[in-house]
């Protein structure tokens, strides 16, 4: 069946996909999961720890939406406030510090659109992410499972490598927002969606993503241990790279300048 | 006898009503009515004092005129001008829309950058536009700032921003995306070449533009009453169902949560950003 763009962003949002924590416990072994920002609190949207990829020490960072409805109000939906993006920071500096690349899984609507999440600076924490992953001098590759929500997203995707599974979506706003703001109508989400360009193969034709993740036996061992020996291709060819922060820098400096004038 | 105050018309209540700007029939001169305290303003009266209200009220103010108030006279050079958006996913009415836009705020881009000098110090210098499309921001904006601060990086000058956006582009999708992160790199790197980035927060200031360049200045200064935040206002109300307190996301509120340096009316922006960048030359 061919999926629409729309019916692709559906699909992402299904609760019965793996979640991060699903990721977590079936490709790495031994996952210490460590908590708190050390300026807050924990963020329960953001699960974050050590654990080994084939024997390796990685830290592992995920949002997390649950599966059940007790689990997902617990995950806050996977929405993360601004201490989520904290700890994030701190384990990747902790990461680069012990020389361990960075793993992230992301699956989020977007960021808390909270009072207590503005208050503690939501733009401010996402935006401190934006510029300390620039320079990280471990390897970073993230891998969009489910919902790639805008800044929310972003805060743990400026990544080496960045994947999508082949039904999961990254876009700049939800489908129903845009419709909303542009055409006075939420209904007109089908047609925001194709527009927006957020599938997984729009990603990688917009220079956007490495690749795309198959399905196939989505959350069966067959495909982890595809994702594992993917995983583990990426982290030995970027280890070995001198100039990985460079490289960084110059993967964002050039998306979005083809279709530019001037 | 307060149900009286009910049948009259809603210019003659004292208070909270929105009056409508009086007509003077005989005094001609054109005027803008303050959405704060809803007095008529004479139009030359507002700019002789920089678009503000006798009553402290700030009204948004287009980006050359910020330049204008800012750089010494004759000192601002733009830079990338020519750097202009396409229409990269061929998005429905973008090209339109943008066509538009340019005629109406004689701009190409929703942000102006450049160097100049102020009080005689050289620096880089950026405004955004809010008459172009709320200053939102695409792949040229975000290449604009980025290059930018590549130059200020290379040419050891500090940069002085002035922030007015409702976010990122949507039309452009993903690729609007991408320069929060992309901006932010160059951020990153004129910040560890150890040198200044002040920036000043208007009216308003909002979702990637504050998740990202905005809230990365070494100094960050507001102007008063912006709106300054991340998630939109109404959105928040909707997600939460609560009602906001009173000031929410105002440049105030966010002083006080501590994410802003100061705040500064305009009349005083020029002087304290000189001060600001002597004490960043050693002087």
């Amino acid at each position: 069946m061919t999926q629409t763009p729309y019916s692709k962003v559906k699909l992402a949002r299904e609760n019965t996909r793996p979640t991060g924590l699903d990721y977590i416990s079936n490709l790495f072994q031994g996952f210490l999961e460590l908590h708190g920002d050390r300026r807050f609190g924990d963020d329960t949207a953001i699960v974050g720890g050590i654990a080994r990829l084939n024997g390796t020490p990685v830290t592992v960072i995920a949002i997390e939406k649950g599966h059940t409805a007790k689990e997902r109000s617990y995950r806050n939906f996977g929405a993360p406030n601004p201490e989520g993006y904290r700890k994030a920071l701190r384990l990747m500096k902790q990461a680069e510090k012990f020389g361990r690349p960075v793993i992230c899984f992301i699956d989020t609507s977007g960021a808390y659109c909270g009072i207590g999440a503005e208050e503690r600076g939501q733009g401010q924490a996402i935006a401190e992410n934006l510029m300390e992953m620039s320079i990280l001098c471990v390897p970073i590759v993230s891998v969009l499972i489910g919902e790639g929500g805008s800044g929310g997203a972003l805060a743990l995707a400026v990544a080496d490598r960045v994947f999508m599974l082949e039904n999961a979506v990254y876009s700049v706003i939800s489908p129903e927002g845009c419709a909303s703001i542009l055409w006075k109508d939420a209904a007109k989400a089908d047609a925001a969606a194709a527009s927006l360009k957020l599938t997984a193969q729009d990603a990688r034709n917009l220079g956007v993503i490495e690749g795309i993740i198959s399905e196939e036996n989505l959350g069966r061992q067959p495909f982890y241990q595809n994702l594992r020996n993917l995983l583990w291709d990426q982290l030995e060819e970027l280890s070995a790279d001198p100039d990985l922060v460079g490289k960084r820098y110059d993967r964002f400096r050039r998306i979005g300048t083809s279709g530019l004038q001037g | 006898m307060a149900f009286i105050n009910f049948l009259k018309p809603k210019n003659q209540l004292e208070e909270g009503g929105r009056t409508a700007a009086p007509v003077h029939e005989d005094a001609g001169e054109p005027e803008k009515t303050c959405p704060n305290c809803h007095k008529a303003i004479p139009l030359s009266r507002l700019w002789a004092n920089h678009l503000v209200c006798p009553c402290g009220h700030h009204f948004r103010m287009k980006a050359r005129q910020r330049l204008a108030m800012i750089a010494d006279k004759g000192s601002f050079r733009e830079l990338f001008r020519q750097v202009k958006a396409g229409n990269p996913l061929d998005f429905p009415g973008y090209a339109e829309k943008i066509d538009t836009v340019r005629t109406a705020s004689g701009e190409e881009e929703a942000v102006i950058c450049g160097t100049a000098e102020v009080d005689g110090q050289s620096c880089c210098l950026f405004a955004m536009e809010p008459y172009f499309m709320m200053g939102s921001m695409g792949s040229a904006v975000g290449e604009k700032i980025t290059r930018l601060f590549e130059y200020a990086t290379e040419h050891r000058l500090p940069v002085i921003g002035f922030t007015v956006s409702g976010g990122a582009r949507m039309q452009e999708g993903l690729l609007s995306l991408m320069q929060m992160a992309k901006t932010s790199a160059a951020v990153k790197r004129h910040s560890d070449a150890g040198l200044l980035y002040v920036a000043v927060l208007t009216d308003p200031t909002t979702g990637g533009v504050t998740a990202s360049f905005a809230m990365e200045a070494d100094i960050i200064l507001a102007e008063p009453g912006a709106t300054v935040g991340f998630a939109g206002a109404r959105v928040i109300e909707q997600t939460t169902r609560k009602s906001l307190p009173k000031g929410f996301q105002t440049a105030e509120f966010v002083l006080q949560h501590g994410f802003v340096d100061t705040i500064v009316p305009r009349a005083g922006q020029k002087q304290m950003l000189a001060e600001i960048l002597r004490l960043h030359n050693g002087g």
